[in-house]
């Protein structure tokens, strides 16, 4: 029973860190409609930055980690402004091949600049691990869940109230509809690749300290998807909900199924679990279920 | 004065030979691949043009399904993979003959591949890039984990090779007659779906998945027809490379190889056959090129090192070619041809 408590209690706060992995990936949907499949190649560059600047290059953590923040956004409004606003009217075939290229370019970038090494991150919170009830938690992991849990509501808000968020969510939904009411597309395409950008180099930071910095990092990419299938490719408490769930089964699925299966089994348990889910419900549990089936 | 060439019958615009010259054209290009090729060229381009041939195999295969269906598959070195592993262990343990088994491989990547077609081609828009996404991280972790079906260390299954009269696959020369015998075998079959009802619908599914079903063309059908065609053309590539390289092993149907197939058919053209030759001969030759070039100028890279640039000069080839040539190298080809063409009164 203990270890059934423990699994799942550790497989929610992983979950958490899998929720904001999607987050990048929702926001770029919200605010442009594109399926990205460069945020996991995003977030390991951020995971890079901030070690190089937080190791290499000696900035002190109240610094380095916005540091990263605010490089991570530039590199996203520079990915959407030389990379997708050129395609911008050409079929969502190209856009999504696009941010397949940009996948593969930042994989072969990443380790010609920093090499093939595993680098670590200084950690700002000693490693010790949270004792409650028997039930034990890295603090890095649960600090991080907390911090994702700030910046959904936060996220949450943005797209309901503000009105830039609202637009954003007026272009997904129609992108000519919404350019004639002035939104103005193209800032609202930057911005949400920035924001993506942003959310990266934290998502970075955060798997960077849990796994160590190393280019296979990449893997978290495809892990992107089970949570936003299951949440809904453009819902926020999706993202949570898909990344708890996620989490959960990771968890479970490493602690009673990788010594019959073969080791490694928890990490393809969610791609596994995604199929199911295309299956049943494609459109996510909180997607909008206005998704076309042909 | 010749303006374009117009189509006036049906039979015209589904013609093979659509000009005299076409049928000179093809005797040609066949007489110097089976003929010329293998009397005159050395054994180093041989084993070069064999390269080529397979890669042009698996885009070729991958062209039906992104240029026709216009679908996204990331997945193909995987069912590349289902194929190279069916043909080998059913030659190396159950004896098979090889004209059994590759046929059967090609079949096994296609059903194998339909697991995935069946998830995500029923909801329209591109989930299959993200279920075939998924199919390459679990086809990796079968073949790296399940060692009672790889054998053994890294998976390796040897392909013992195919001798049938003068085809004799431990030469050079008989490694590139089985390959260019099975890219002339593909072309054929895709050129012929592409003038069939078949071909039609999947265009008419690319480009009008509404109108399209509202002719009793079924979008779900047509999709997954053409997904399985191109895994199990994918699946004759990866039974291809095994036979070339004497053996398989699970290092190499990894996504970097899923995305250069990808790579080869944007930059050779999207949904035209010459297209993926010159895509697969380009993306196979780049490496070669950078291995020549690169010293001459004075810059020495380390093994691990161009592995990298090649994987990031590969996505920066797919990105170049969308944003500047969509439709690729042979569209460039036919840019200039037409300026000929029309030269001097160009329009």
């Amino acid at each position: 029973m203990s270890e059934f408590t423990q699994l799942m209690v550790s497989g929610v706060f992983t979950g958490m860190l899998y929720a904001l992995l999607a987050l990048g990936f929702v926001v770029v949907v919200k605010g442009s409609g594109v399926i990205n499949f460069s945020q996991g190649e995003v977030v390991v560059l951020g995971a890079f930055v901030v070690s190089w600047l937080l190791t290499d290059v000696g900035v002190p953590f109240w610094l380095g980690v916005p540091a990263t923040v605010v490089v991570m956004m530039v590199v996203g409004a520079g990915i959407e402004r030389f990379a997708l606003r050129p395609l911008q009217n050409e079929s969502m075939l190209a856009l999504v091949m696009a941010t397949i290229a940009l996948g593969s370019i930042i994989r072969g970038l990443v380790p010609m600049i920093w090499g093939d090494g595993l680098r670590s991150i200084p950690s700002l919170i000693d490693q010790r691990r949270y004792e409650w009830f028997g039930i034990s938690i890295p603090t890095i992991t649960f600090w991080s869940a907390v911090m994702v849990l700030i910046l959904l509501v936060a996220f949450g808000f943005f797209f309901s109230r503000s009105r830039l968020g609202l637009a954003m969510q007026a272009v997904s939904d129609d992108r000519v509809a919404a350019q004639s009411l002035g939104i103005n597309i193209r800032l609202v395409n930057a911005v949400s690749w920035a924001m993506a950008g942003g959310i990266a180099a934290l998502a970075g930071y955060v798997w960077g300290s849990l796994l160590g910095v190393d280019s296979r990092l990449v893997v978290l990419g495809a892990l992107i998807f089970p949570v936003v299938i299951l949440g809904g490719l453009e819902s926020i408490l999706g993202a949570v909900i898909g990344g708890i769930v996620v989490g959960l089964v990771e968890s479970f699925s490493a602690g009673y199924l990788n010594d019959d299966l073969g080791a490694g089994f928890s990490t393809v348990a969610p791609l596994i679990m995604l199929l199911l889910v295309l299956f049943v419900r494609p459109y996510g549990l909180f997607g909008r279920p206005e998704i076309e089936r042909v | 004065m010749e303006t374009g060439r117009f189509h006036e019958k049906y039979a015209e615009e589904i013609a093979v030979y659509g000009t005299p010259y076409r049928r000179i054209w093809i005797l040609a290009v066949l007489a110097v691949t089976f003929v010329v090729v293998p009397l005159v060229a050395s054994p180093y381009w041989l084993v070069v043009l064999t390269l080529v041939g397979i890669a042009a195999v698996g885009a070729t295969g991958l062209n039906v399904l992104v240029g026709y269906a216009g679908q996204i598959s990331l997945g193909h070195a995987a069912f590349a993979a289902v194929g190279a592993y069916t043909s080998g262990l059913l030659v190396s343990r159950a004896d098979a003959p090889f004209w059994v088994a590759i046929p059967t491989a090609m079949v096994a990547a296609g059903v194998f591949s339909l697991i995935f077609g069946l998830a995500s081609l029923r909801v329209k828009g591109l989930y299959l890039a993200i279920a075939t996404l998924a199919a390459q991280y679990i086809v990796q972790w079968i073949l790296s984990s399940w060692t009672w079906i790889t054998g053994g260390f890294q998976g390796i299954v040897i392909f013992e090779p195919i001798q049938v009269g003068p085809l004799d696959t431990t030469t050079p020369t008989g490694k590139y007659l089985m390959v260019f015998i099975a890219l002339a075998l593909v072309v054929m079959f895709v050129e012929n779906l592409m003038r069939s009802r078949s071909g039609r619908a999947m265009i008419a599914v690319r480009d009008q998945d509404i109108a399209a079903a509202g002719s009793a063309v079924s979008p779900l059908r047509y999709k997954l027809l053409a997904f399985f065609i191109s895994s199990a053309i994918a699946g004759l590539s990866g039974v291809l490379y095994g036979y070339n390289a004497g053996l398989v092993s699970t290092e190499v149907f990894t996504l970097a190889l899923s995305v250069q197939y990808l790579a080869m058919i944007l930059v050779g053209g999207l949904g035209s056959i010459p297209g993926s030759l010159l895509g697969a001969a380009f993306i196979t030759m780049l490496p070669i090129w950078l291995r020549d070039l690169l010293p001459a100028v004075g810059i020495e890279l380390s093994a691990s090192v161009e592995v990298h640039l090649l994987t990031m000069l590969f996505g920066v080839a797919i990105l170049l070619f969308l944003v500047l040539e969509p439709r690729g190298l042979y569209g460039l080809f036919r840019n200039v041809k037409d300026y000929f063409r029309m030269w001097p009164f160009s329009y």
